[in-house]
């Protein structure tokens, strides 16, 4: 894990008091509301229905366990009891006084952590795999140019008033893409050329929101010492282009659109031939400096346990079905990766609470190196532990809330705090996703399903990434009533696509029947071992609609 | 006179801006140092070369390099207009001046300036800054002590952290 040096705590530490004369400003009448507002949201700060929310920047989705205390502490200490994970890997409060911010900012910098950029038009949290440098297909981890890519955009000084945000994601997996990089801003997939040298392949302009695209390919392979200079000209073009008169044009998306990609190419390759043989260029010694953060725990020297895990299978069925659905492959003998669910039934998707953050610190420290990761479906990751104490671990996730054995399933949905927070909401989603618990909490039924992934969003901004759900569900306002549009067949990696809408919305009392007669229509049609994503795209939506519409 | 930011201290401001009628005709005056929109310039070059005084430019965020920048060495003064604060594209117009076509005279933010943004402003290369009306330009001057330290390359530093970093 990176760690901050003087120069990178000072930088910390200085935005801290920035933040706090901004806000004593702000209160003695010094700055409006409206000057005010850009500010406080560069700091991760909105005020949505009920009180301000803060968005904690969780970078690429790492923490140490010290941190994790830190932000069970501030939930204590400043909110309800419980903080929410967010679908871009950060953490976020619901209820902290606008006036105490300062304060829990100066705690969070106490343990290099920091809600810089985590809204507003600017370069938003770098997100990636949550699987980076444990997985067996990995080019490279690409955590540490996820780093290098944090400090640059971090107070960038010519990009903190873009159009619009501005994300970037980035994976280092040969064959699976668990970042979604094909629907951000700016998508980094890193490769390998003939010769062995590693870089990245470059997408630029997918999004979700209103206008769901998927991002093109701007550059095949761009060796990894001109990430910065190249990342520096594409956001210079979007800052000069984008549109600014219409905020639901002014994504990277619609300009790479308007353009078209070849024109937008020329304009970026224009740029960069200016500034590719700058200083911009990054030094070998930097990135082997940032790899070195990044190196292996000190992992024992193991075999893997077939035998033993087969055994506390056969005595356990609850431990076999929690192995195979929460257990990742490691690429270290002996070891697996973790993951701790976030999406019991009747518990909004991604909340935990403050005895389970300290739950989660301890437990790292226990079983996994002291280092915990957040993901982009709202989950937590313990990525690093020895496969002999697999069941024990499991008993205190049992314990502790975290062991449904759900991951990838159905019932792991990836949902937006929607209307029941949102100021910007059409409809609530929390609740929706509970009925759909419930009416899926057969886990035999559920295994039988195999993989798919439901995802809601309470309006069209789409932060619960509908779009991209194998089954999408997006709330929908018809004369002031909440309404549910559902769709069908997105993905979010490598074979990328948006879902299809099946066809005029629904009721909030009708969606778990209607999922139910969708996965219905799944089971009646799928060949041997298709998963529900195939049959949708084998089959097309229509026998799924004459179902559901009958 | 308005009291005005340049290179860090407080100044008189002393230009005229002039403004075309609407055949896109000026009046210069005689002598005096004149702001002009980009195209005032290009319609009234020749006027405003021969008056007795200095010739500044005034911008929109959207202006182009290649409008004016073989005229560079007729400006003693370049404004970037901000029509809101949080129009961005400014940035990257003072960054090219600087960095692109080497402009080394005074370089304005003029329009919805404020002290919050000066900082960046700063580092993207303008030494001169006009304070919004209603705001105090002697706070204002506080923000450049904001930050002692930056990640990346910028006007006045064209190494990135990584260049810096001691070994
Ligand atoms: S999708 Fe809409 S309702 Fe949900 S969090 Fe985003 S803005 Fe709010």
């Amino acid at each position: 894990m990176y760690v901050y040096t003087e120069y990178d705590q000072k930088l910390l530490d200085e935005r801290v008091a920035q933040y706090r004369d901004q806000t004593r400003r702000y209160f003695a009448g010094e700055l409006k509301e409206e000057e005010y507002l850009p500010l406080r949201l560069q700091n991760g700060l909105y005020v949505q229905r009920h009180a301000p929310m803060l968005r904690v920047a969780v970078p690429y989705g790492l923490l140490r366990s010290d941190q994790v205390r830190m932000l069970a502490s501030i939930a204590q200490r400043y909110d309800k009891g419980y903080a929410h994970v967010s679908t871009r890997q950060n953490f976020q409060f619901n209820w902290p006084a606008l006036e105490v911010v300062p304060d829990i900012l100066a705690d969070l910098a106490s343990v290099q952590m920091h809600a810089i950029q985590t809204s507003g038009n600017c370069i938003r949290n770098v997100t990636t795999d949550q699987f980076a440098g444990v997985i067996r297909d990995e080019i490279e981890d690409p955590r540490p140019y996820a780093e290098l890519i944090r400090q640059w955009s971090t107070f960038h000084p010519e990009f903190a008033y873009l159009p619009r945000k501005f994300k970037i994601a980035i994976t280092g997996s040969a064959d699976e893409d668990r970042a979604a990089v094909r629907f951000h801003d700016i998508g980094l997939e890193m490769v390998k050329n003939d010769q062995g040298e590693v870089g990245f392949k470059v997408l630029v302009g997918g999004g979700l929101g209103r206008t769901p695209i998927i991002a093109e390919e701007v550059v095949p392979f761009l060796p990894k010492q001109h990430i910065i200079s190249y990342l520096e000209a594409i956001l210079r073009v979007y800052n000069r282009y984008g549109r600014r008169d219409n905020k639901y044009k002014a994504r990277i998306k619609i300009l790479v659109k308007a353009l078209g990609v070849e024109a937008f190419r020329d304009k970026v390759e224009q740029e960069w031939n200016h500034l590719k043989e700058s200083r911009l260029q990054v030094p070998e010694q930097e990135f082997e400096r940032l790899k070195g953060f990044f190196i292996d725990p000190e992992y024992a020297d193991l075999v893997d346990q077939e035998d033993l895990l087969a055994q506390q299978s056969e005595s356990s069925p609850g431990f076999s079905h929690w192995l195979n659905t929460n257990c990742t492959a490691h690429k270290k003998p002996g070891y697996m990766a973790v993951t701790l669910s976030l999406k019991p039934t009747a518990v909004a998707p991604g909340d935990v609470t403050t005895e389970q953050l300290n739950a989660i610190a301890d437990l790292s420290d226990k079983y996994s190196f002291s280092l915990v990761r957040s993901t982009h479906d709202q989950n937590v990751v313990l990525a690093d532990v020895q496969q002999d104490k697999l069941f024990d671990l499991w008993q205190e996730l049992k314990a502790n809330g975290f062991a449904t054995a759900n991951i990838g399933k159905l019932t792991d949905m990836i949902c937006c705090p929607g209307g029941d927070f949102c100021a910007l909401a059409n409809a609530k989603s929390i609740p929706v996703a509970e009925q759909i618990q419930r009416r899926f909490d057969d886990l035999d039924y559920l295994y039988d399903l195999g993989d798919i992934e439901l995802n809601i969003s309470g309006c069209m901004n789409a932060c619960g990434h509908h779009h991209i759900g194998n089954i999408g569900i997006l709330g929908v306002d018809k004369k002031g009533k909440e309404f549910y549009q559902v769709s069908l067949g997105g993905n979010s990696g490598r074979e990328a696509a948006i879902g299809k809408i099946l066809g005029p919305s629904f009721d909030e009392a009708e969606i778990a029947d209607v999922i139910d007669k969708v996965i219905g229509v799944y089971v009646e049609k799928r060949l041997e071992g298709e998963s529900f994503l195939g049959t949708v795209q084998r089959l097309g939506i229509d026998p799924f609609k004459e179902k559901v519409y009958a | 006179m308005r009291k005005i930011i340049v290179n860090g201290e407080l100044v008189s401001d002393h230009w005229i801006t002039v403004h075309a009628n609407e055949n896109g005709e000026i009046t210069v005056p005689e002598n005096g140092d004149v702001l002009v929109a980009l195209e005032t310039w290009q319609a009234n070059k020749d006027a405003l070369v021969a008056h007795q005084g200095k010739t500044g430019l005034l911008l929109n965020g959207d202006a182009e390099l290649e409008d004016f920048s073989a005229d560079l060495d007729k400006f003693d003064l370049i404004a970037v207009n901000f029509p809101k604060f949080a129009d961005g594209r400014g940035y990257s117009l003072a960054r090219l001046l600087r960095e692109r076509v080497n402009y080394t005279g005074e370089l304005r933010a003029v329009g919805d300036v404020l002290r919050d943004q000066l900082f960046y402003l700063h580092r993207c290369g303008f030494n001169a800054f006009v304070i919004r009306e209603d705001r105090d330009v002697e706070d204002a001057l506080n923000a450049f002590k904001d930050f002692t330290v930056t990640y990346q390359a910028d006007v006045h530093e064209e190494r990135p952290i990584y260049h810096r970093r001691p070994a």
